[in-house]
């Protein structure tokens, strides 16, 4: 009995260091969520495994907790779309430098019925101003991420304060966008959201695009190298690598290339 | 609720075409959770025994702690080892942040109290019986506490899948210290996550069903094997 004891004690600290770590030739990438839902990243990172053998494990999280995560120096890339944010993370020492990388944009969406009739307008401020004088429900992400920096924002711009208003018409769901998304639809709410998760979303029901082309609801997102001087761990030379192949001729062409239902959801413009 | 009905179907599909994905991510889930529930007996059980057999200052302080810790929440456990295990963290220097196994040792973390505590009721059940007798006989309390385990090892079966069902099944941890990184930290419950949000509620709730038959079928193998283990012992 005791030797079996033993044998099964071995065994599981066998299996707990194992195989466990990463290849070496990884890198992970703290990404916010958009490029990993819309299957961006399972067209893109195949290609450039082919090109350079370097596996990219993606941590697909909101850009706030992106960023936070790549602060505490757990990850080598940061891919993210708040450009402020990132050019905070790069001056205080974090990032080595950023990129754009490429963009699109955000669209607000709602139910048919349209109670605070916005569907047709382009201007988002105006949408936000209907949607207040309408009291009707409006899901934030409510989690400090790209899209609710970006809301926060036009918020500001329309002079309206929609937090006082927080769980009576205004719903802060603080998750992620699909999650948002969910429960905008499950409760007839409107909501703004990037377009290649718009796209991607498969639980949209009767659900439509009511307000886009407003070029305040522009979406840019930024590629940044952790910086090894601050985490000594980063996995430069992989790191650097991707990053140059990101925003490279080839990579430039894959993000533009990449289509669902027939329709391109990055437009590449790194400079 | 189209949906529902879609998912069934999709379960089905998912199984019978043993998706090679959808193999990964399930033998990572029974790996992972597999792994915590040993080692969350191999601290549980004596814990469990102790608390039961010896009497020393703290105890009932120990016991009550136990079993409040069995509600642990998941998410706070991720949050914890995350701190720990980040680069940042103290110990960062490990690199085992996103790996299988910083989700087995914060599955660990919460199972292991769930395993001394129902361990600790189990065991202080029988102890009343056989008292007397281990103190007639001038038993060490190491020895008692052995004897015990090994004599109420089938209802400690028992008290495995209970920790199983906790860390199969929980999501808030993994999602966290794992990062659901697809082909590497992804398991069922984290999979069931980002299919939802990405809303695709059929696949979700396929997923579910899958998880649900596997659950099933580690419990019907560890009664079947307690089942003959008993025939054979009796025999």
């Amino acid at each position: 009995m005791k030797s079996r004891t033993r044998l099964a004690a071995l065994l599981t600290l066998l299996s707990l260091f194992g195989d466990s770590h990463a290849v070496a030739d990884s890198i992970i990438v703290q990404s916010t969520t958009s490029t990993a839902n819309s299957g961006l990243y399972d067209y893109l990172l195949p290609l450039f495994k082919k090109d350079t053998g370097i596996t990219v494990n993606v941590v697909a999280v909101g850009t706030g907790q992106a960023i936070k995560n790549a602060r505490n120096c757990d990850g080598d890339v940061l891919l993210v779309h708040a450009k402020s944010a990132e050019q905070k993370f790069v001056v205080d020492g974090y990032g080595v430098s950023r990129h754009d990388l490429m963009y699109n944009d955000f669209v607000f969406v709602g139910p048919p019925t349209d109670s605070a009739r916005i569907a047709g307008g382009r201007s988002a401020i105006d949408a936000l101003s209907k949607i207040s004088t309408h009291k009707a429900r409006f899901a934030s992400r409510g989690d400090n991420s790209g899209t609710h920096k970006k809301e926060m924002a036009l918020w500001k711009k329309s002079a309206i304060d929609p937090t006082s208003a927080s769980g009576s018409w205004y719903l802060e769901t603080g998750s992620g966008m699909g999650a948002t998304l969910n429960a905008a639809v499950g409760s007839g709410a409107y909501t703004m959201t990037d377009r290649a998760t718009w796209i991607s979303f498969k639980n949209k029901q009767d659900y439509s695009i009511q307000v886009e082309g407003d070029s305040e609801l522009f979406n840019q997102y930024g590629i940044i190298m952790v910086n090894p001087e601050k985490c000594g761990q980063v996995n430069q030379a992989a790191a650097r690598q991707f990053v140059d192949w990101m925003l490279s001729a080839k990579g430039q062409d894959a993000i533009a290339a990449y289509r669902l239902n027939g329709q391109q959801l990055f437009f590449p413009n790194a400079n | 609720m189209q949906d529902f009905s879609n998912a069934f179907g999709l379960a089905a599909s998912l199984i019978f075409s043993a998706d090679a994905d959808l193999i990964e991510i399930i033998a990572l889930s029974l790996r992972v959770s597999v792994s915590a529930v040993v080692l969350a007996a191999l601290i549980g059980f004596p814990l469990g025994a102790l608390t039961a057999v010896a009497h020393f200052p703290g105890r009932q302080t120990l016991t009550v702690t136990l079993n409040a810790l069995m509600g642990l929440p998941p998410v706070v456990v991720g949050l914890l080892v995350y701190m720990a295990l980040s680069r940042a963290g103290p110990l960062g220097w490990m690199g085992l942040l996103y790996s299988p196994t910083a989700m087995i040792i914060a599955q660990t973390i919460l199972v292991a109290p769930i395993i001394a505590a129902l361990s600790r009721q189990v065991i202080e059940d029988i102890h009343k019986e056989y008292d007397e007798q281990f103190r007639s006989l001038c038993i060490p309390a190491h020895r008692v506490m052995t004897a015990l385990i090994w004599d109420s090892r089938y209802s400690l079966l028992t008290v495995m899948l209970a920790g199983f069902g906790r860390a199969i099944a929980e999501v808030g941890a993994v999602i966290i210290v794992g990062g659901n990184i697809d082909h590497l930290t992804r398991v069922m419950t984290t999979a069931i996550a980002l299919e939802t949000s990405k809303g695709d509620l059929a696949l979700a709730l396929a997923l579910g069903f899958v998880l649900l038959i596997l659950a099933l079928s580690v419990n019907a193998a560890v009664y079947s094997l307690r089942a003959s283990a008993r025939r054979l012992s009796y025999a």
